[in-house]
Protein backbone atom coordinates (compact mmCIF):
# COMPACT_ATOMS: atom_id res chain seq x y z
CA UNK A 1 0.00 0.00 0.00
CA UNK A 2 1.64 3.55 -1.19
CA UNK A 3 1.99 6.77 1.78
CA UNK A 4 -1.84 8.29 1.55
CA UNK A 5 -0.80 11.51 -0.20
CA UNK A 6 -4.32 12.95 1.97
CA UNK A 7 -1.90 13.16 4.52
CA UNK A 8 -0.45 15.98 3.33
CA UNK A 9 -1.22 18.70 5.69
CA UNK A 10 -2.66 16.75 8.54
CA UNK A 11 -2.28 18.17 11.94
CA UNK A 12 -2.38 15.81 14.55
CA UNK A 13 -3.51 16.06 18.46
CA UNK A 14 -1.08 17.45 20.53
CA UNK A 15 0.90 14.80 22.84
CA UNK A 16 0.66 14.22 26.45
CA UNK A 17 3.35 17.19 28.03
CA UNK A 18 6.87 15.60 28.95
CA UNK A 19 8.19 16.65 31.68
CA UNK A 20 11.77 16.71 30.91
CA UNK A 21 13.97 15.49 33.85
CA UNK A 22 17.75 16.31 34.91
CA UNK A 23 18.67 12.96 35.15
CA UNK A 24 16.99 12.27 31.76
CA UNK A 25 19.40 14.99 30.51
CA UNK A 26 22.55 13.33 32.16
CA UNK A 27 21.83 10.24 30.58
CA UNK A 28 21.09 11.74 27.36
CA UNK A 29 24.16 14.29 27.54
CA UNK A 30 26.59 10.89 28.13
CA UNK A 31 24.83 8.58 25.61
CA UNK A 32 26.14 11.93 22.41
CA UNK A 33 29.32 11.73 24.37
CA UNK A 34 28.50 15.24 25.65
CA UNK A 35 31.05 16.87 28.08
CA UNK A 36 29.70 20.39 28.80
CA UNK A 37 29.08 20.98 32.24
CA UNK A 38 26.13 23.09 31.55
CA UNK A 39 24.45 19.40 30.81
CA UNK A 40 25.14 18.07 34.10
CA UNK A 41 25.80 20.58 36.65
CA UNK A 42 22.74 22.75 37.62
CA UNK A 43 24.78 24.93 39.22
CA UNK A 44 27.39 25.56 35.96
CA UNK A 45 23.70 26.17 34.24
CA UNK A 46 22.84 28.72 36.94
CA UNK A 47 26.58 30.74 36.37
CA UNK A 48 25.83 31.05 32.33
CA UNK A 49 22.07 32.01 32.85
CA UNK A 50 19.54 28.90 32.96
CA UNK A 51 17.16 27.76 35.22
CA UNK A 52 18.75 24.52 35.11
CA UNK A 53 20.79 21.43 32.90
CA UNK A 54 20.75 22.26 29.83
CA UNK A 55 19.95 19.52 27.48
CA UNK A 56 21.63 18.51 24.22
CA UNK A 57 20.64 19.92 20.97
CA UNK A 58 19.10 17.03 19.74
CA UNK A 59 17.30 16.34 22.91
CA UNK A 60 14.14 16.59 21.36
CA UNK A 61 14.03 13.81 19.50
CA UNK A 62 12.72 11.68 22.62
CA UNK A 63 9.47 13.74 22.21
CA UNK A 64 9.46 13.69 18.64
CA UNK A 65 9.50 9.87 18.78
CA UNK A 66 5.74 10.60 20.70
CA UNK A 67 4.65 12.43 17.46
CA UNK A 68 6.34 9.83 14.70
CA UNK A 69 4.37 7.15 16.97
CA UNK A 70 1.27 9.08 16.34
CA UNK A 71 2.33 8.94 12.30
CA UNK A 72 2.99 5.46 11.92
CA UNK A 73 -0.13 4.33 14.02
CA UNK A 74 -2.84 6.22 11.74
CA UNK A 75 -4.59 3.94 10.34
CA UNK A 76 -5.35 5.20 6.81
CA UNK A 77 -1.36 6.71 6.38
CA UNK A 78 -0.67 3.37 4.43
CA UNK A 79 3.07 3.59 5.87
CA UNK A 80 4.96 -0.04 6.56
CA UNK A 81 7.13 1.02 9.56
CA UNK A 82 9.59 -1.87 8.37
CA UNK A 83 10.42 0.35 5.20
CA UNK A 84 10.86 3.76 6.47
CA UNK A 85 14.43 5.19 6.56
CA UNK A 86 15.40 8.40 8.38
CA UNK A 87 16.58 10.72 5.64
CA UNK A 88 16.92 14.35 7.05
CA UNK A 89 16.91 15.66 10.65
CA UNK A 90 16.33 19.35 11.94
CA UNK A 91 15.95 20.96 14.67
CA UNK A 92 14.83 24.67 15.13
CA UNK A 93 15.30 26.76 18.37
CA UNK A 94 13.96 29.15 19.91
CA UNK A 95 15.07 28.99 23.22
CA UNK A 96 17.30 25.58 24.42
CA UNK A 97 15.67 22.75 26.56
CA UNK A 98 16.28 22.78 30.50
CA UNK A 99 15.26 20.71 33.20
CA UNK A 100 12.01 21.24 34.57
CA UNK A 101 10.37 21.91 30.97
CA UNK A 102 6.83 21.07 29.86
CA UNK A 103 6.82 20.32 26.05
CA UNK A 104 3.88 19.46 24.21
CA UNK A 105 4.77 18.21 20.42
CA UNK A 106 2.16 18.93 17.68
CA UNK A 107 3.07 17.18 14.28
CA UNK A 108 2.39 18.57 11.23
CA UNK A 109 2.88 16.53 7.92
CA UNK A 110 3.77 19.81 6.07
CA UNK A 111 4.75 17.28 2.55
CA UNK A 112 4.43 13.75 1.05
CA UNK A 113 6.52 13.97 -2.39
CA UNK A 114 6.89 10.38 -4.14
CA UNK A 115 10.06 9.74 -6.16
CA UNK A 116 10.68 6.90 -8.00
CA UNK A 117 9.08 4.28 -6.24
CA UNK A 118 9.49 5.86 -2.72
CA UNK A 119 7.50 8.48 -0.85
CA UNK A 120 8.99 11.06 1.86
CA UNK A 121 7.31 12.50 4.17
CA UNK A 122 8.27 15.41 5.84
CA UNK A 123 6.85 15.45 9.63
CA UNK A 124 6.99 18.93 11.78
CA UNK A 125 6.48 18.20 15.47
CA UNK A 126 6.67 21.84 17.32
CA UNK A 127 7.27 21.97 20.42
CA UNK A 128 5.75 24.81 23.44
CA UNK A 129 6.33 24.73 27.26
CA UNK A 130 3.79 24.99 29.59
CA UNK A 131 3.19 28.56 28.96
CA UNK A 132 2.25 27.49 25.60
CA UNK A 133 5.90 28.98 24.29
CA UNK A 134 7.56 27.63 21.28
CA UNK A 135 10.99 26.10 22.29
CA UNK A 136 11.84 23.71 19.64
CA UNK A 137 10.72 22.27 16.05
CA UNK A 138 12.02 18.97 14.94
CA UNK A 139 11.70 18.05 11.36
CA UNK A 140 11.91 14.81 9.71
CA UNK A 141 11.85 13.73 6.17
CA UNK A 142 10.98 9.88 6.69
CA UNK A 143 11.34 7.92 3.40
CA UNK A 144 9.46 5.29 2.70
CA UNK A 145 11.05 2.42 0.32
CA UNK A 146 8.73 1.18 -2.91
CA UNK A 147 7.94 -2.24 -2.63
CA UNK A 148 9.98 -4.45 -5.01
CA UNK B 1 42.46 19.01 20.09
CA UNK B 2 42.51 15.38 18.23
CA UNK B 3 41.38 13.31 20.95
CA UNK B 4 39.64 10.19 21.52
CA UNK B 5 37.35 9.71 24.03
CA UNK B 6 36.91 6.41 25.54
CA UNK B 7 33.25 5.02 25.57
CA UNK B 8 32.67 5.66 29.58
CA UNK B 9 33.91 9.38 29.30
CA UNK B 10 30.88 10.94 29.54
CA UNK B 11 31.67 11.69 33.39
CA UNK B 12 34.10 14.24 33.24
CA UNK B 13 32.95 18.17 32.01
CA UNK B 14 34.40 20.96 29.97
CA UNK B 15 33.20 23.91 31.20
CA UNK B 16 34.29 25.76 28.37
CA UNK B 17 36.33 28.70 27.70
CA UNK B 18 35.37 31.35 29.65
CA UNK B 19 33.57 34.01 27.65
CA UNK B 20 33.38 31.68 24.23
CA UNK B 21 34.87 32.47 20.97
CA UNK B 22 33.96 35.80 19.60
CA UNK B 23 32.36 36.42 16.31
CA UNK B 24 34.67 38.63 15.24
CA UNK B 25 37.66 36.64 15.39
CA UNK B 26 35.90 33.94 13.20
CA UNK B 27 37.12 33.55 9.46
CA UNK B 28 35.04 31.57 6.93
CA UNK B 29 36.87 28.22 6.06
CA UNK B 30 38.66 27.70 9.73
CA UNK B 31 38.77 24.85 11.54
CA UNK B 32 37.31 26.00 14.96
CA UNK B 33 36.78 21.75 16.45
CA UNK B 34 37.72 18.78 15.79
CA UNK B 35 37.45 15.12 17.45
CA UNK B 36 37.58 10.93 16.91
CA UNK B 37 35.06 9.39 18.43
CA UNK B 38 35.06 5.37 18.86
CA UNK B 39 31.69 4.25 18.90
CA UNK B 40 30.96 0.95 20.03
CA UNK B 41 28.48 -1.58 21.19
CA UNK B 42 28.15 -0.43 24.76
CA UNK B 43 27.60 3.00 22.70
CA UNK B 44 24.66 1.85 20.80
CA UNK B 45 23.01 -0.02 23.56
CA UNK B 46 23.37 3.02 26.24
CA UNK B 47 22.70 5.19 23.31
CA UNK B 48 19.06 3.15 22.62
CA UNK B 49 18.13 3.52 26.66
CA UNK B 50 18.92 7.15 26.46
CA UNK B 51 16.54 8.17 23.68
CA UNK B 52 14.40 4.88 23.77
CA UNK B 53 15.05 3.89 20.78
CA UNK B 54 15.04 0.55 20.00
CA UNK B 55 15.14 -1.05 16.73
CA UNK B 56 16.79 -4.19 17.11
CA UNK B 57 19.32 -3.69 13.65
CA UNK B 58 20.94 -1.29 16.56
CA UNK B 59 21.94 -4.05 18.68
CA UNK B 60 21.26 -7.28 16.99
CA UNK B 61 23.70 -8.60 14.32
CA UNK B 62 21.07 -11.13 13.22
CA UNK B 63 18.15 -9.06 12.33
CA UNK B 64 20.77 -6.63 11.14
CA UNK B 65 21.89 -8.59 8.12
CA UNK B 66 18.52 -10.41 7.80
CA UNK B 67 17.08 -6.60 6.81
CA UNK B 68 20.25 -6.36 3.55
CA UNK B 69 22.47 -4.34 6.38
CA UNK B 70 25.74 -4.61 6.75
CA UNK B 71 25.78 -5.21 10.19
CA UNK B 72 24.61 -3.86 13.42
CA UNK B 73 24.62 -0.06 12.36
CA UNK B 74 24.88 3.19 14.73
CA UNK B 75 21.69 5.12 15.36
CA UNK B 76 21.69 8.11 12.70
CA UNK B 77 20.51 10.10 15.44
CA UNK B 78 23.65 8.97 17.91
CA UNK B 79 26.01 9.67 15.28
CA UNK B 80 24.14 13.49 14.85
CA UNK B 81 23.96 13.70 18.72
CA UNK B 82 27.82 13.31 18.61
CA UNK B 83 28.65 15.25 15.89
CA UNK B 84 27.60 18.65 17.29
CA UNK B 85 29.11 18.14 20.83
CA UNK B 86 32.85 19.53 19.47
CA UNK B 87 31.07 22.68 18.65
CA UNK B 88 29.30 22.76 22.26
CA UNK B 89 32.66 22.11 23.43
CA UNK B 90 33.81 25.20 21.30
CA UNK B 91 31.28 27.76 21.71
CA UNK B 92 31.35 26.52 25.47
CA UNK B 93 27.34 26.54 25.93
CA UNK B 94 24.86 23.92 24.55
CA UNK B 95 22.47 26.47 24.74
CA UNK B 96 23.60 28.52 22.06
CA UNK B 97 23.09 26.45 18.95
CA UNK B 98 19.86 27.31 17.65
CA UNK B 99 19.44 24.97 14.73
CA UNK B 100 21.26 22.03 13.55
CA UNK B 101 20.29 19.89 10.41
CA UNK B 102 21.66 16.48 8.95
CA UNK B 103 20.92 14.25 6.24
CA UNK B 104 21.76 10.75 6.51
CA UNK B 105 23.77 9.95 3.63
CA UNK B 106 25.44 6.72 4.78
CA UNK B 107 25.45 4.19 7.48
CA UNK B 108 27.74 3.32 10.48
CA UNK B 109 28.42 0.26 10.87
CA UNK B 110 29.71 -0.64 14.31
CA UNK B 111 31.46 -3.91 14.84
CA UNK B 112 31.26 -6.34 18.07
CA UNK B 113 35.09 -6.08 18.27
CA UNK B 114 36.27 -3.26 16.82
CA UNK B 115 33.47 -0.79 16.99
CA UNK B 116 33.50 2.41 14.39
CA UNK B 117 35.80 5.47 14.89
CA UNK B 118 34.06 8.25 13.61
CA UNK B 119 35.58 11.56 13.01
CA UNK B 120 34.50 15.08 13.10
CA UNK B 121 35.71 18.42 11.20
CA UNK B 122 33.77 21.80 12.39
CA UNK B 123 34.67 24.77 9.66
CA UNK B 124 33.48 28.32 9.69
CA UNK B 125 30.62 27.87 6.86
CA UNK B 126 29.20 31.61 7.29
CA UNK B 127 28.98 34.54 9.95
CA UNK B 128 25.57 36.33 9.26
CA UNK B 129 25.27 39.08 12.22
CA UNK B 130 25.64 37.76 15.77
CA UNK B 131 25.25 34.30 14.20
CA UNK B 132 27.87 31.60 12.82
CA UNK B 133 27.04 29.03 10.65
CA UNK B 134 29.41 25.91 11.22
CA UNK B 135 29.59 23.34 8.84
CA UNK B 136 30.46 19.37 10.44
CA UNK B 137 32.32 16.76 7.61
CA UNK B 138 32.05 13.68 9.72
CA UNK B 139 33.67 10.39 8.39
CA UNK B 140 33.60 6.92 8.77
CA UNK B 141 35.87 4.80 7.26
CA UNK B 142 36.97 7.81 5.09
CA UNK B 143 33.83 8.47 3.86
CA UNK B 144 31.39 11.04 4.85
CA UNK B 145 28.31 9.49 6.64
CA UNK B 146 26.64 12.93 7.12
CA UNK B 147 25.68 15.36 4.18
CA UNK B 148 24.67 19.23 4.66
CA UNK B 149 25.81 18.69 8.39
CA UNK B 150 24.87 22.29 9.40
CA UNK B 151 24.90 24.10 12.91
CA UNK B 152 23.80 27.56 13.84
CA UNK B 153 24.82 28.89 16.73
CA UNK B 154 25.01 32.47 18.13
CA UNK B 155 27.83 33.85 19.90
Amino acid sequence: MPVNPDLQGRIFPPTDPYLVGREKIREFARAVYATSAINYDPGAARAAGYPDVVAPPTFPVVVQELTLAQLLAEPDAGIDFTRVVHGDQKFSYTRPVVAGDELTATLTVSSIKTLGGNSMITAESTMVDADGQHVVTAISTLVVRGEG
Amino acid sequence: MNTTHAIDEGNSTNTGTPGGPSIADLNVGEVVAEQVYALSRDSLVRYAGASGDFNPIHYREDIALAAGLPGVLAHGMLTMGTAIQPVVDWIGDPGKVLDYQVRFTRPVPVDAGYGAIVTVVAKVGAVEGSSARIDLTVTYNEQTVLGKAQVRVTL
